[in-house]
């Protein structure tokens, strides 16, 4: 029998193959050349300009955005890369309603912004499209430096290290290198394998050595990278994930939505990707979004998020959330799960109401039971087992101060690992590449 | 509702809205079209004597552009019509019978010798039309041939020909003026002198809109060349304006009527030409960008405008601007304002701030939260401000009251009128008395 959404269990193929891959299209497609002329036409080129400010990378965007409107987007892109690297992959994952066009004046002045972001994925959009590199190396250093992590912190960091003329050695335990940018986010927000092709672009500059497969904590040590190079960066990411505090999460279809959404990047026939026919998740930042949002485009008939506290207080922006709405998910605020009930495989998932009083969240007693087959965990990630002891902690993260200094010196930090920030990639970017900066002081003197 | 009911030089028209000779008028199809679209009156497109002139057959406009690909500004080397004499006389005459009512004018350019004006004439005058229009204007093509702006660049040959055609028609001969000279009022006043019953201006401005960096051709280019073309479209108004207000208040010329041309996009355009004189307004570029029907935004925004002041006819605003024109010499200078920024409109892009700090008087404050403020005691009221601000209305002037102290100058602000004639730094003044 041919799976429908309502098919019981989780099960594959939920929809037509075709209308799965139309679901899983560009979800902001590019601009036309047209459309961005009119677009970039609306930049007022504000003096000292809000956006910028509001840009972790600090990405100079009425000058890119004039250089669009003047017919170079080449010179634009070169405005954004020279500041973020990553700057193709930001245009498309970065919540710049809360950032560079929430900022933006005529956010203020008609609630519409300057589309940055698709301005800023056109620009990277047509030089990449261009053969070669856009920047040069600058001549050997003779230094040596160990990037750990091929995520959004580490490519920054070793392509500016690269720039500057160090030899980078780049690790990743995985496969293949891109981090989140390749495993974690929607798949509609960057389809047709960017963060690959993104990731072979930036190793253009040339100068950076790449050794997948490369985890920390198993044949390699922080001792040994120590030892072997003049200064070490890590941005090893969160390899772990909370734990949900409920009964019975051990039962089948309980799994962390990290692994669903890893799973379905790297799948390359999603109308093979089962998913069950009522997905539950857990949590309210970006991760619980694209898990909910991707399993009913797979065709899940109900998908339902569970938020503990109130929907001001979800780390998933007004435009997230309302993408989720948009698709169908249903939100349900002030409710925690508190047993996972089945024989074998979840067949529901008992809730509870809760309130925040004086003593933080507590149940009200009231509860309620929802049908599920599925239930991912997206409550928050945390730092791997594998962290060398060494390193200071804090808040559970690498402590780091400065530009990703951490606590044991001639070793840098950047981004979801390290403490403060944002756990965004455009963030990410930015510690990485300051941090380069800052192991590049240091080595030169 | 307001009657902009229009006599110009006898010339009668529904409304003030004539459309310019130009490629709008250049046929019987365009002509009743816009009829049918509400203008009050046409400028046929010039004629010549045949055989008819032929025109290039690649591009024949260059552009400007603002934002959005707004057309500012519009260059042409199209000449007059094309088509043979016969034809055009034969459709104005059909025209004129169907539409009474409304204006029609003939633009005129032939060789600058009597003879062949007193050929045309006859010719036009058969077909009723409302007047003429000498087109002493174009600055592309035929001057080359000594005529259009080649024959308005010369005072006395405007005196002359606007002579010869007041003495071989009846019909009211308009001068349409080119404003590629140094000083409009004489080309003015020579059409005056020769007896020509009023002026229109301006005709386009020689110009050359942009240059292909591939290329190198000038725009519009006919194949690897360009020729300076005549530059009209909401860019030229300015120049427009200034020149129709010149000839309204030179003695010489006060009161010989006028209509208005140049970049007349909107109602608010027109309405300003008919606030320096204009008795009526031509309109060509607004019509090539955006079609005939613009025409009903213009008769319904005077209208209301006209409506919401008081103003039952065009007599009611006619030359009303026209005794606020003057010299900068005479300039108010105990006038004194400073800017003032509403913070509730202001949407903090700082253009202001730039706009000043870089290339004024670093007369604005930015402090904590993007708040700009103005510091009295720099500004000079330059206005620039104003001018750089995407929100209307967000930064105005204000005058200072008389009796306060300007804080820039520490001065009391004077009741009374001084200007640049008495002023002691003016070496030209008339000493003062001795205290």
């Amino acid at each position: 029998m041919i799976p429908t959404p309502r098919t019981l269990g989780i099960a594959p193929g939920r929809l037509p193959a075709e209308e799965i891959a139309a679901n899983f299209a560009d979800l902001a497609p590019p601009l036309t050349p047209h459309e961005a002329l009119v677009a970039a036409d609306r930049c007022y080129f504000c003096h000292d300009a809000p956006c910028v400010a509001a840009c972790p990378t600090a990405i100079d965007i009425p000058l890119f955005v004039r250089q669009i409107a003047t017919g170079t987007p080449e010179a634009a892109a070169h405005t954004i890369l020279s500041q973020n690297i990553l700057g193709g992959m930001c245009a498309r994952v970065c919540p710049t309603e809360t950032l560079c066009e929430e900022a933006c004046v005529r956010e203020a002045a008609e609630g519409r912004p300057v589309e940055i972001a698709r301005l800023q994925r056109h620009a990277t959009d047509v030089a990449m499209a261009r053969p070669g590199h856009p920047f040069r190396r600058a001549a050997p250093t003779g230094r040596a430096v160990a990037v750990v992590g091929a995520g959004p912190a580490g490519l920054a960091c070793a392509h500016r290290l690269a720039l500057l003329g160090h030899a980078v050695t780049l690790h990743d335990a995985r496969p293949k290198g891109g981090g989140l940018n390749e495993f974690g986010i929607a798949a509609y927000k960057a389809p047709g394998g960017f963060a690959q092709a993104e990731l072979d672009w930036l190793l253009g500059i040339g100068g950076i050595e790449v050794r997948y497969g490369a985890a920390l904590g198993g044949d390699l040590t922080l001792r040994d990278l120590r030892a072997r190079f003049d200064a070490v960066f890590l941005g090893i990411g969160l390899g772990g994930v909370n734990a949900l505090a409920a009964k019975g999460t051990h039962r089948d279809g309980v799994r962390p939505a990290v692994d669903f959404i890893a799973e379905l990047r790297q799948s390359d026939d999603l109308a093979r990707l089962p998913v069950g026919r009522r997905v539950v998740v857990v949590g309210g930042g970006m991760t619980a979004i694209d898990a909910a949002v991707q399993s009913k485009l797979l065709g899940a008939e109900e998908v339902t998020i569970l938020y503990r506290r109130s929907r001001g207080k979800m780390s998933a922006s007004g435009y997230e959330q309302d993408l989720a709405a948009g698709h169908g998910v249903r939100i349900l605020c002030g409710v925690v799960p508190v047993k996972v009930k089945g024989n074998g495989a979840v067949r529901e998932v008992e809730c509870a109401y809760v309130e925040e009083g004086p003593k933080g969240l507590r149940e009200t007693g009231e509860t309620f039971t929802l049908k599920a087959d599925q239930l991912l965990t997206a409550i928050g990630q945390t730092l791997g087992p594998d962290v060398p002891g060494k390193l200071e902690l804090e808040g559970g993260k690498i402590r780091v101060t400065g530009p990703g200094q951490t606590s044991v010196k001639g070793v840098w930090a950047g981004g979801d690992c390290a403490s403060g920030g944002d756990d965004l990639t455009v963030t990410a970017v930015a510690e990485g590449r300051d941090a380069a900066i800052d192991i590049h002081r240091a080595l030169m003197g | 509702m307001a009657d902009l009911s229009t006599d110009f030089v006898g010339i009668k028209s529904p409304n003030p809205f004539w459309l310019a000779s130009a490629p709008p008028t250049d046929k019987e199809y365009n002509v009743r079209r816009a009829f049918e679209a509400g203008w009050g009156g046409v400028v046929w497109k010039t004629l010549g004597l045949d055989p008819h002139i032929v025109n290039v057959n690649g591009p024949r406009y260059g552009a400007v552009w603002g934002a959005d690909r707004r057309l500012l500004g519009l260059n042409n080397i199209e000449l007059i019509t094309d088509r043979p004499l016969d034809v055009n006389l034969r459709e104005i005459k059909q025209v004129k019978r169907d539409w009474r009512n409304r204006a029609l004018v003939v633009s005129l350019m032939v060789p600058c010798d009597e003879e062949s004006w007193k050929a045309i004439l006859p010719l036009v005058e058969e077909t009723e039309a409302d007047g003429i229009e000498l087109n002493f204007g174009c600055p592309h093509g035929m001057s080359e041939r000594g005529m259009g702006s080649a024959v308005g660049q010369v005072p006395e040959y405007i005196e002359m020909v606007s002579r010869w055609c007041k003495a071989n028609t009846r019909m009211p001969v308009i001068v349409k003026l080119t404003p590629n000279i140094t000083d409009i009022r004489y080309p003015a006043r020579a059409a005056r002198a020769g007896g020509a019953d009023a002026v229109s201006l301006i005709n386009t401005v020689s110009s050359i809109t942009s240059v292909d960096l591939d290329t190198f051709s000038p725009e519009p280019s006919i194949d690897g060349k360009g020729s300076h073309g005549g530059y009209c479209g909401p860019a030229v108004k300015p120049i427009a304006l200034n020149m129709v207000a010149e000839i309204a208040r030179d003695p010489e010329t006060a009161g010989f009527p006028i209509s208005g041309i140049g970049g007349i996009t909107t109602w608010r355009d027109a309405a300003e030409f008919i606030a320096l004189g204009a008795g009526s307004v031509q309109v060509c570029a607004a019509a090539m960008t955006y079609g005939f029907r613009v025409v009903e935004e213009m008769i319904s925004g005077l209208s209301q405008w006209m409506d919401d002041k008081g103003h039952a006819g065009l007599d009611a605003i006619r030359g009303r601007a026209v005794p606020n024109v003057t010299d900068w010499q005479y300039l108010n200078l105990n006038y004194v304002a400073k800017a003032r920024i509403d913070q509730d409109l202001c949407i903090h892009c700082g253009r202001c701030y730039a706009a000043c700090e870089d290339t004024s008087h670093q007369a604005i404050a930015m402090k904590p939260g993007r708040v700009f403020e103005v510091k009295d005691d720099e500004c000079v009221a330059c206005n620039l401000c104003v001018n750089v601000c995407p929100v209307e209305g967000c930064i105005s002037m204000e005058a200072m009251t008389p009796g306060t102290v300007d804080p820039r100058t520490g001065r009391v602000v004077e009741r009374e009128y001084a200007n640049w004639t008495t002023h002691p730094n003016n070496p030209a003044a008339p000493p003062r008395a001795a205290e």
